[in-house]
């Protein structure tokens, strides 16, 4: 009993330690230590915080050490007598410039490194991030591929206040997604990091970029990916409410791979019937909210810049009011809830209620308007296809006691042009 | 602190004697004493400290598994911004003020503040400004959810309160510009014959060189926020970048105030524990001169690092590169600062009453603040840490153990002399033992949820981190709960509870040496309403080329 507490403290932070890592988001960071990561510049930022870490360690086990042994041994309780120095020009020098030397020799090699992170020039390729209230959207600059990357539907639905749904039986809770950043492996990636609305930071902690995402600014970061894998990481800058659920996923390929992937995207604008780039968002989402049965563009969520085009084969045919209103439900909870709330209530004065508003009895042509181009804080919602527009507007105007008409897809398509 | 039976205390200079305090309420309103002032400064200090307390709970208590359980994350995001304005403004800045109300005239020795009904005013000014802030938890849309940094442009989306938190800082920079100008006319003109500058505590000279900073800096703070305010309500584009402005600058602005204003938090801390590390070392403080210079270097500093609060804003390289080298200057002046403090303890008589634990704590744990300070100036890894919980840890652990510690380590130092009663001791160290075990529970494990990728403002997490979580939560509702008894002790000592008893000697601790010892116990009314002899043992500066000032020998 009498030695039982230290080992069982040892071995109970063992254990703690293993159950730590074995859930990392970060893979290589142990679960209590920055990422090694997989790039050059991640492991040389990791080599860096080792460094001073363990200089760190050094100088306080010298300094506390010190201070220890003065309070073990020099106390009156011990009959010491105090002695009677009080200054020392020398000692003053030493203890100036010792630090000062030490801390050359932390900055050489911390500028090298900031140097290397700063050089984006000669890029293979660029893609821009945009941070959204809480969303990101990339653009793969000169292909034409555009779609936005939110939080994964499992995860969005056991976040909610008081759920039910117990975080650990969903995989990666909050760090997963519906679409995920595809980049190729051994190719140096820009990115053009900017923001639409508030400034969101865009970081990815085994590739070693976290870049502020700041509206009127296009910020400039690089990566250049060794291995190919599923890397995960957060939005960290406070960005309102649901700056905690706009979580990054970059799923790094191979080159073919890669290839493979983009001409998908951009088959999905040519081809009459987008669902075949549906696969492909299948295969790298967790939990994508499309059925199989959901044989129209939105199931793609992985758009092409020329969405409406997309849109227009399932916009031709018009929906009953029972699947609207189902499909306007989910919409409706992965889009609009966060501000307006599942209940339509909204948070006045932020974000108004639904329940009777202007805009929902008004005509259904300024609703669809408003949900398309957004107004003040609500960001446009354009993206979504012209299906999902008119379920979450027939879903509004028919829900929490409002009682409107149907609007059909064709209607959207009409709206946007 | 409360009472001050003054009728019957007997000291020497006291020939002012129906110049003692009102009776009732009217006493608190209308004095301009800086003991009373004093008194309430610390009252408001420690009544914000426990609603900021609160809200940290409501914060540790959703954090304490994953999954939203207790509160809308709006309204979480509302609990960390109101925490950090309410500790900051409330809590620490008022601390600060009464101990320099308390003490700066009983060390320099003079009768008061050179500003008494300015002193008034500062102070009265607090509790509308904390009504006005704390009003907007029950306002429509509530209180500001947008960090207390305030960056636009999220800080536009605040509903009504918006208004109110911007006054509400004017207000409070109007309140600490007040009791800037105070003190620093105080210390500058208002000394004892013989008490010239390099002879004066180090509590003085850390709140003359604090006092400067306040005045710099809170101006520019109400600059930009008055300019939040004109781009909300009156059309200006200063931080949209829709109109042309730039939000980028608004942060700069910030920090520019932001950076001074943390030196602002811990350098009267500096003072303290360098006022209570020798008296119980019963040796001369190390160093005076280069503790002095150290805290000037440190100031001076503050004033060119402030970019380091936003690397990743995307600065230019050369920017990036200047603030790290500045940024990772300051380690030189504040580690002389701890080796002066450890080579005073080097070989002395130590004793280790609850003032003297708490400065030992505050060396040790202000220096693992340090430690991971130097970390985050090192700009390359501190694209990794930036707003993370390693970065949450670092400041705390320079706030909490830091500024906190040594508040409380000079409430429990001069607390006998203030009401002429002596503190529990063992009820101290039982205080001192849970707080610093419990503080570092609460903020030590968030390195490593920082390290591993818990980013900073966020009501709920991702799974790998809920140990570190559920270690931090269970710090905190400890700290929180052990600071009654330190509440209860000091209460006691006002109110005589326990039938604890006036009749304390002048000089309470034995190695204790400073003017504010040569005074009776309680401090009466009012002190030195003429100026003191200055004896050679009560000076804190100790050079061996003064021999006309032998300093003192204490075995």
């Amino acid at each position: 009993m009498k030695m039982g507490w230290l080992a069982r403290l040892a071995a109970g932070t063992t254990l703690a330690l293993a159950a730590v890592s074995a859930g990392a988001y970060t893979e290589s960071s142990g679960g209590y230590n920055l990422p090694t990561g997989v790039t050059d510049l991640s492991q040389e930022v990791f080599d860096l915080h080792m460094l001073i870490f363990w200089v760190c360690v050094a100088i306080g086990v010298v300094v506390f050490g010190v201070m220890f042994w003065s309070i073990l041994h020099h106390r009156k309780s011990k009959g010491h007598k105090p002695a009677d120095f009080h200054e020392s020009t020398l000692v003053e020098i030493l203890w100036t410039s010792a630090p000062f030397i030490i801390l050359i020799g932390m900055a050489i090699p911390a500028a090298g490194t900031l140097i290397k992170m700063e050089d984006t020039r000669g890029a293979d390729m660029t893609v821009k991030v945009t941070g959204y209230q809480w969303k990101w959207q990339y653009d793969y600059l000169g292909e034409n591929v555009s779609y936005y990357s939110t939080l994964s539907a499992e995860s969005n639905k056991a976040r909610q206040l008081g759920s039910g749904i117990d975080p650990n039986t969903v995989p990666n809770y909050l760090v997963d997604v519906d679409n995920p950043l595809v980049l190729p492996v051994g190719k140096k990636v820009r990115f053009l990091v900017t923001s639409a609305d508030v400034i969101h930071a865009w970081w990815v902690p085994e590739i070693a970029v976290k870049k502020d995402a700041i509206p009127g600014y296009v910020n400039e970061t690089w990566a250049k990916i060794n291995t190919p894998g599923t890397y995960r990481g957060v939005c960290a800058e406070l960005c309102g409410r649901d700056h905690g659920f706009m979580p990054i996923v970059v799923k790094a390929v191979t080159e073919a791979e890669y290839k493979e992937w983009l001409a998908k995207q951009k088959g999905g604008a040519a081809a009459p019937a987008p669902a075949a780039a549906a696969p492909a968002v299948v295969e790298v989402a967790a939990a994508p909210a499309a059925t199989a049965t959901d044989a129209k563009p939105d199931a793609a969520a992985i758009e092409v810049a020329a969405a409406p085009a997309a849109a227009a084969p399932a916009a031709a045919k018009d929906l009953s009011k029972d699947e609207l209103m189902k499909k306007g439900q989910e919409v409706y909870t992965a889009n609009c809830s966060a501000c307006h709330q599942a209940t339509g209530a909204g948070m006045a004065p932020t974000f108004p209620s639904l329940i009777g508003s202007p805009v929902i009895k008004g005509p259904a042509a300024g609703h669809v308007k408003q949900t398309l181009a957004g107004k003040n804080v609500m960001p446009p919602f354009k993206h979504l296809s012209d299906l999902d527009i008119a379920a979450v507007v027939t879903y509004e105007r028919n829900s929490w006691g409002n009682s409107g008409g149907l609007v059909q897809p064709s209607a959207v398509a009409a709206a946007r042009k | 602190m409360a009472h001050h039976d003054h009728a019957h205390a007997d000291h020497a200079h006291d020939d002012h004697e129906h110049h003692g305090p009102e009776k009732g309420i009217m006493r608190w309103i209308k004095t301009t004493n800086h003991k009373d002032l004093g008194t309430l400064y610390l009252f408001l200090s420690f009544t914000m400290f426990f609603i900021g307390g609160l809200m940290s709970l409501v914060i540790r208590a959703e954090l304490w598994m994953p999954g939203l359980q207790f509160v809308d994350p709006e309204f979480f995001n509302q609990m960390t911004t109101m925490h950090a304005l309410v500790m900051i403004f409330g809590g620490v800045m008022p601390g600060w003020v009464g101990l320099a109300n308390w003490m700066v005239p009983m060390m320099i020795g003079c009768s008061d503040l050179a500003l008494p009904r300015i002193n008034n005013w500062g102070f009265w000014i607090l509790p509308f400004a904390f009504a006005l802030l704390l009003s907007t938890l029950f306002m429509a849309g509530g209180a500001p959810a947008g960090g207390w940094t305030m960056y636009p442009p999220l800080v536009m989306q605040t509903g009504d309160a918006f208004p109110f938190l911007i006054f509400a800082v004017h207000l409070m920079g109007v309140s600490s510009i007040t009791g800037a100008i105070n003190v620093a006319v105080t210390i500058l003109n208002m000394r004892a014959p013989g008490m010239s500058l390099l002879k004066m505590p180090l509590f003085v000279w850390t709140w003359l060189i604090t006092a400067y900073l306040l005045i710099a800096v809170m101006p520019v703070l109400a600059g930009a926020v008055t300019m939040l305010l004109t781009d909300k309500y009156f059309g200006t584009s200063f931080f949209a970048a829709s109109g042309g402005g730039d939000p980028v600058m608004f942060q700069h602005i910030f920090w520019f105030f932001g950076h001074p204003e943390v030196y602002i938090l811990i350098l009267p801390a500096f003072g303290i524990v360098s006022t209570i590390i020798p008296t119980f070392a019963r040796k001369a403080l190390f160093g005076y001169d280069s503790m002095v210079y150290a805290v000037a270097s440190i100031a001076f500093l503050s004033f060119i690092v402030w970019a380091h609060h936003m690397f990743t804003v995307g600065m230019p390289l050369a920017g990036e590169l200047f603030f790290m080298f500045a940024t990772m200057l300051i380690a030189v002046p504040t580690g002389v600062k701890v080796f002066n403090w450890i080579a005073t303890m080097w070989k002395g008589s130590m004793t280790f009453e609850t003032p003297m634990l708490f400065a030992i704590a505050f060396v040790f744990l202000f220096s693992i603040g340090g430690f991971s300070g130097l970390m985050l100036a090192i700009t390359p890894v501190d694209f990794q840490y930036h707003d993370t919980y390693f970065v949450v840890a670092h400041f705390h652990y320079v706030l909490v153990p830091g500024a906190v510690f040594a508040i409380l380590a000079g409430v429990y130092y001069w607390i006998p002399k203030w009401t002429g009663r002596m503190y529990n001791e063992s009820w101290g160290k039982i205080h001192f033992w849970l707080s610093a075990v419990f503080i570092n529970l609460t903020f030590f494990p968030q390195h490593f949820a920082g390290l591993a990728g818990m980013q900073r403002r966020v009501p709920d997490y991702a799974v790998q981190f809920v140990d570190w979580n559920i270690w931090s939560s269970i710090g905190a509702f400890g700290f929180f709960v052990a600071q009654f008894i330190f509440i209860f002790n000091m209460l006691a000592c006002c109110y005589g509870w326990f039938g604890r008893k006036q009749g304390l000697p002048d000089r309470i601790w034995e190695g204790a040496h400073g003017l504010e010892w040569t005074v009776p116990s309680p401090a009466p009314y009012h002190t030195f309403e003429d100026p003191p002899q200055i004896g050679a043992g009560e000076v804190t500066a100790v050079h061996d080329e003064f021999d006309a000032l032998d300093h003192h020998k204490l075995s």
